[in-house]
């Protein structure tokens, strides 16, 4: 399902931390939002997925207006996401974690929990099992019946993006993936984000890492102080000076610029 | 950046869980809350085979009573993170219903559910606006729905008997062994009964921690957040825990009215409330053998200390706040901890 943003924004106290940006994120596609630190672009995230309240602008989901659903809706409504800042559930163990994320599919009511009758043992042993897949996917397999607690950054990261997966998606936010992974990791993130977009979902991604961005984009998304200030393919972007200016500063993107050609 | 909450992946390492759920052979063959069920019903019997007197079995029977209204602690404390400190209050209504229906005509068993689903649907209908609140906010909102319903408790002298409490009739769990051609003395009968009753209200809570909502439960303890990213309804499963905690404090309360055979408002005062706090979070408050263990020790130790009778609140007292220092988590999660370190 592809993610239509339009005019999107927010104040904090007057200061406009997102203000009226558009984009449309399709399925099949990886859409990557980049911009320097206070950009905006985790702010972005959270209006989308619920956790704010856009004071301007729409949400839409396949042409159907979503915009201020509650979060939990949302995500029955097909979006799924990681967080920046992970939030994971550190007490329970990596596989629970996931379990959890197969909330919405679990077919069981309270009663039957309570008493711990067919229908919760079934949804539970269904979810043990998607969620085992999604660990192993994740490159996590190992892990799973370790606490989250007790897991490193990069593997709590990629927990993450197992228990938005097994939510049943089809529009996933990524939160900055790859921070905290080696080299290695950041290659296996790489892989997995690609083989999740070339499912059909469509992928929306904040990353820090330019190499990756470059290498998995389809679509990229400029925010400079809340604003959008470009929007394009991963080549466009790469020449765009505006884009320089915003990373560099004006000063810094005219000594690259003579560096490059001095 | 502004934006999510502030749960830090690099919390304590943290067994508790691992405990609570249980592990081995046995809980896979049988399921966690049958596993349960049988653990409590083997320390029942075993209390039986030791007492010596009837003073003994209504010890033990306020053990279980208090073991089965901490249990609902450990299911809003424990599963979800919420603190009440007015759960006195549905204790209480539980055991005012259960002494006050005979006087009326009810009968007993229908008087003591009559005064669940009352708890139950106090608990549902306040839930949903305090619900909202959080952390001490919270806590002081139950604390004084708990304060309102102890003070109709005390002051509708026509209805409840006022300060002086009132005696309850009807129902003695010795007919109920009677009818099984047992004699049982009525101190034995309703140790059983309670043992029965809060070996049944283990089981459900494990069941529940193990369940779909049980894990919605445990997430909404973590990450709020992330919880309502994965659809989870945060509002509605709060209120359900809150509903649930209720009806364990509710037949507690008309367990103990029916044992007693007297109550005063003092069961639904703040006291009582911190006392099951107290009891949860001494045992550990994320398991029911630490609701069991909590409930042993806060019942059992002041009958032990009658002889200091002077120093009981000072010995009380340094004993939860040696706890507190030393093993924050509670006494079970401190002792599963000690056992896996050993192990491995």
């Amino acid at each position: 399902m592809s993610l239509e943003i339009d005019g999107i924004g927010i104040a904090f106290g007057g200061i406009k931390a997102v203000d009226g940006v558009s984009f449309t994120a399709k399925p099949g596609e990886v859409t990557s939002i980049i911009g320097p630190n206070g950009a905006g672009k985790t702010t972005l995230f959270n209006l989308v997925s619920g956790v704010y309240r856009a004071s301007s602008g729409t949400v839409r989901i396949d042409g159907r207006d979503v915009t201020g659903l509650p979060a939990h809706e949302l995500a029955r409504c097909g979006m799924a996401r990681t967080f920046q800042n992970l939030q994971v559930f550190p007490q329970m163990t990596a596989l629970d974690n996931v379990m959890t994320g197969c909330h919405m599919q679990e077919k069981s009511n309270l009663l039957a929990d309570l008493l711990g009758l067919g229908p919760a043992r079934r949804a539970t042993a269904r979810s043990r099992d998607a969620a085992m897949a999604a660990l192993a996917r994740a490159g996590l397999a190992d892990l799973a019946h370790r606490p989250a607690s007790e897991m490193s950054y990069g593997q709590l990261k990629r927990l993450e993006i197992a228990r938005a997966l097994v939510t049943g998606c089809t529009i996933l936010l990524l939160d900055e993936p790859a921070a905290g992974c080696n080299a290695v990791e950041t290659r296996e993130v790489d892989d997995l984000i690609h083989a999740i977009a070339e499912e059909g979902k469509t992928v929306v991604l904040i990353e820090h890492d330019m190499r990756m961005v470059m290498r998995i984009s389809s679509h990229i998304v400029v925010l400079d102080q809340g604003r959008k200030i470009a929007e394009g393919g991963p080549e466009e972007i790469r020449t765009n000076s505006q884009v320089i200016a915003a990373y560099l500063g004006v000063h810094g993107a005219a000594e690259a610029e003579a560096a490059a050609h001095g | 950046m502004a934006g999510q909450g502030t749960t830090v992946a690099t919390a304590p390492v943290e067994t508790a869980r691992r405990a609570h759920v249980g592990n081995g052979k046995a809980r896979a063959l049988i399921g966690p809350g049958l596993c349960t069920f049988l653990i409590f019903a083997v320390l029942v019997a075993l209390g039986a085979l030791i007492f010596p007197s009837s003073y003994f079995y209504r010890v033990g029977t306020l053990v279980w009573i208090n073991t089965l209204a901490v249990t609902g602690i450990v299911v809003l404390l424990g599963y979800v993170g919420l603190v009440s400190l007015g759960h006195a209050g549905f204790f209480a209504i539980g055991a005012y219903a259960t002494a006050i229906g005979p006087n009326y005509g009810i009968p007993s068993p229908l008087a003591m559910a009559g005064g669940v689903a009352l708890a139950g649907l106090l608990a549902l209908v306040v839930g949903r606006p305090i619900l909202r609140l959080s952390g001490y906010y919270l806590a002081i909102a139950t604390l004084g729905l708990g304060m309102l319903i102890w003070m109709v408790l005390s002051k509708e002298a026509w209805l409840t008997g006022g300060p002086d409490g009132m005696t309850v009739s009807g129902m003695n769990a010795r007919n109920l062994f009677k009818l099984v051609g047992l004699k049982l003395k009525s101190a034995e009968a309703w140790y059983w009964v309670a043992g029965f009753v809060a070996a049944i209200g283990a089981a459900i809570a494990v069941n529940l921690a193990n369940s779909p909502s049980g894990r919605a439960l445990r997430a909404i303890h973590d990450s709020d957040v992330a919880a309502r990213s994965l659809g989870i309804d945060v509002a509605r499963a709060k209120s359900r825990a809150f509903v649930i905690s209720a009806i364990y404090a509710a037949v507690a309360g008309a367990l103990l009215a029916l044992a007693n055979g007297y109550i005063t408002p003092e069961t639904g005062g703040f006291m009582h409330s911190v006392e099951m706090v107290t009891m949860a979070v001494l045992g550990g408050a994320a398991s029911v053998f630490g609701a069991l263990v909590g409930a042993l020790i806060l019942t059992a130790l002041p009958q032990l200390l009658t002889v200091f009778a002077d120093y009981e609140h000072m010995v009380l007292g340094a004993i939860m706040v040696v706890t507190m220092i030393a093993m924050r988590r509670g006494l079970v999660p401190f002792i599963a901890d000690l056992w896996n370190r050993r192990k491995s």
